[in-house]
């Protein structure tokens, strides 16, 4: 017989998803978010969640689709500004700065918050340009030499220099999409953020590109802090430090990913990291 | 399913699901080959009635690109011309009629009668006389002798020699006499067929040997200029507010909905408007190309926003995520990404609606376009027709010359519009390499 019932199913009345288990602080914390509810119009996908992005470490948040990772991580550099129905409650602070202020401009703040998506998705521009995008309109370099070292380092920090640097004038969409997705990375550091935010960066690449891409990830950690949303628990496992588990717009667990992964307390981060659902 | 006995099963059962698909094939591929037919048939049948469109008209058109000049001895004598000297100001006052009736009777002294020497001068160009002031200005020395100048014929002579002709015989609206006169022109070897260079330098006139699409075309240049300068900015700009950064809300909706209501307004209800508003509440004049070009600019505007907003929705959503996730404000995020994705649906829009603007006669008939305008326009505020009205104009006349005329100007209009596609083929082009 096929198992029709729902993921749903599996969360009986009698598990507590009131209170969120594990470790929501960090000591040094980057971001710190406190009572986060979303709304799309009546619907609401995030529910009441608190949790600390911790300084220079990567954070995963995991989770089986739907779960409202990806809208949390959104609402971390205002994307979600974009959509007129979604409706953002809560104190959500950078460094000790609410970025949810009415004063606070989100093109500031997405500065300072960078962020790199699912699918690779370079500017219609040469390579160059793509990079130098971000610097130009915010106006970090004064000349082009300055630019030029910009994008260069950029590139060089995104791992992508040698691969391309003999044709920075080729357009960014003719690369391979590990590449694309690179040069996403470069683009997004080039505006120097101090968080990035990743949106199952390597969901659409092959096994050897998300390679690249995961070591890169533990590289940019030195300088910048980085929450990345990842359907892969193998992922999750490999490139951060602390992980959070979403369940139906709930926080139910987070913790050290060590621990996460071989000792969850939660029944139902069990059950996803088992594979019993997700 | 319990067991059955093979006799009892049908044929269908028999088949396996190989033969079945097989059997199936042979079906769909029938239909398919009968789809590709009419496909082939209807794009066969669309080019074959271009084609004899086109042809038609070229074939028409061609007798009014060459116009018959004749060489005519004329004697510029002072008394003729009722001159004292050969001061400029009294030549420009001369009677050049007089010398032109003179010279032409003289080479034919045996017509006597009055009505035959009328028949006779009425062979030549009414332009003829302004022919020989200007050759007579040029060369001042030729005061007093005689000079071979080559005039135009009158258009009757210039359509008979065109057409399939007896020789001495009449023709329509050439009497048996001018024919026989027409047969010592030739004979004499005085008649010359000439590239008539005329029809793309001068205006309109009523005599169809001088007609010309200078003026229209001009018209229909500064009037498409007007247009395109009014309803390209203003058609994008809307588009992109609506699009980018207007919120959904009743009100845009309603908006949505009347610019497409817009779209299906008979264009005469714009001449009305342009009728009313522009020429006689705003007071701007009359036949003007910069009335013709707000009026068409009001036609074209729905055309040109709908296209835009379809083109500007169909710009990948990741490519303004990518842009606001680093930082760029919503301007620029619309003007340095989502509109040049969307430029080449924006041109195919603006081009199907400039085309259409470029046919267009009804609204023009109604803030003055329609008039008789001989000169050339000089500026947007000048009277002007543009080339659809003067085909209307020249289909219109009575003159058989105007016929030519008339497919001459169409084959200019489509000539007009077929540059116009090219450019903007050429810029789509260039925005779709990037």
């Amino acid at each position: 017989m096929i198992d029709l019932s729902s993921s749903e199913s599996l969360v009986s009345d009698d598990i507590d998803l009131s209170k969120t288990v594990g470790e929501i602080y960090a000591d040094d914390a980057k971001m710190s978010m406190r009572n986060v509810n979303v709304f799309y119009d009546e619907k609401q996908a995030i529910d009441n969640v608190s949790l600390d992005l911790a300084r220079n470490q990567v954070t995963a948040l995991i989770g089986p689709s739907g779960c409202g990772k990806s809208t949390f991580l959104r609402c971390l550099n205002r994307m979600n500004d974009t959509i007129p129905i979604c409706r953002v409650e809560g104190d959500l602070r950078l460094e000790d700065e609410d970025i949810y202020a009415k004063k606070l401009d989100p093109v500031l703040l997405r500065a300072r918050v960078g962020m790199v998506f699912q699918k690779p998705n370079p500017f219609p521009k040469s390579i160059y340009d793509n990079v130098a995008y971000g610097p130009k309109i915010h106006g970090l370099a004064t000349n082009k030499a300055e630019l030029d070292e910009i994008v260069v380092s950029s590139l060089q920090r995104a791992g992508l220099f040698n691969e391309v640097k003999d044709r920075l004038d080729a357009p960014g969409t003719g690369l391979s999409g590990g590449q694309q997705q690179r040069l996403c990375i470069a683009r997004t550091i080039a505006v120097s953020p101090e968080v990035i935010l990743m949106d199952e960066p390597a969901s659409a690449l092959d096994p050897i590109a998300t390679a690249v891409i995961e070591e890169l990830i533990d590289e940019l950690r030195e300088k910048y802090t980085i929450a990345i949303v990842t359907h892969s628990m193998q992922q999750a496992a490999r490139v951060s430090q602390t992980t959070a588990y979403f369940h139906m717009g709930k926080l139910v667990e987070m913790g050290k990913t060590e621990q996460i992964f071989t000792n969850p307390v939660h029944e139902l981060t069990e059950n996803y990291i088992t594979g019993r659902f997700g | 399913m319990t067991d059955k006995n093979p006799a009892d099963s049908n044929l269908a059962e028999q088949l396996s699901t190989t033969e079945k698909v097989a059997l199936s094939l042979r079906k769909r591929h029938r239909k398919e080959k009968r789809f590709q037919w009419a496909g082939l048939m209807a794009v066969g049948l669309g080019f074959l009635l271009v084609v004899i469109l086109i042809s038609d008209i070229v074939l028409k058109a061609r007798p009014a690109f060459h116009q018959h000049w004749v060489k005519l001895e004329v004697e510029f004598r002072q008394d003729w011309l009722g001159v004292t000297s050969s001061d400029l100001a009294e030549l420009k006052k001369a009677n050049y009629r007089s010398v032109l009736r003179r010279s032409l009777y003289g080479m034919f002294p045996d017509v006597k009668g009055r009505r035959d020497k009328r028949s006779l001068f009425k062979m030549i160009s009414t332009n003829a006389e302004f022919t020989i002031k200007q050759y007579l200005l040029d060369t001042p020395t030729k005061l007093g002798k005689t000079a071979e100048v080559w005039v135009r014929f009158d258009d009757d002579i210039d359509s008979y020699l065109k057409d399939d002709y007896t020789p001495g015989e009449a023709g329509p609206r050439v009497s048996k006499q001018q024919a026989q006169w027409l047969q010592q022109f030739l004979n004499k070897e005085i008649v010359d067929k000439r590239w008539n260079s005329e029809f793309f330098t001068s205006g309109d006139s009523r005599e169809p040997e001088l007609a010309g699409v200078r003026g229209a075309l001009t018209g229909t240049l500064l009037t498409m200029l007007v247009t395109l300068l009014l309803s390209f900015p203003l058609g994008v700009a809307a588009a992109i507010y609506l699009e980018e950064f207007a919120p959904k809300n009743r009100w845009t909706d309603i908006i949505e909905v009347n610019i497409n209501n817009l779209a299906a307004v008979p264009s005469i209800i714009f001449g009305l408007l342009g009728l009313a508003v522009i020429i006689n509440i705003f007071g701007l004049p009359r036949s003007a190309p910069l009335v013709g070009g707000i009026v068409l600019t009001l036609m074209t505007l729905p055309t040109i926003i709908i296209a835009s907003r379809a083109s500007i929705k169909a710009v990948p959503p990741s490519i303004r995520e990518a842009a606001l996730g680093l930082g760029a404000s919503k301007m620029q995020t619309a003007f340095g990404h989502v509109l040049p994705m969307a430029m080449p649906g924006i041109l195919t829009g603006t081009i199907i609606g400039m085309a259409q603007a470029l046919g267009e006669t009804a609204p023009l008939l109604m803030i003055g376009m329609v008039a008789f305008i001989v000169d050339v326009p000089a500026g947007v505020t000048d009277a002007a027709t543009v080339l659809p009205v003067q085909i209307y104009l020249w289909a219109d006349s009575p003159e058989r010359a105007f016929l030519a005329k008339t497919s001459a100007a169409i084959l200019v209009l489509l000539s007009f519009l077929l540059i116009m596609n090219s450019v903007a083929a050429i810029l789509r082009k260039k925005f779709e390499k990037n």
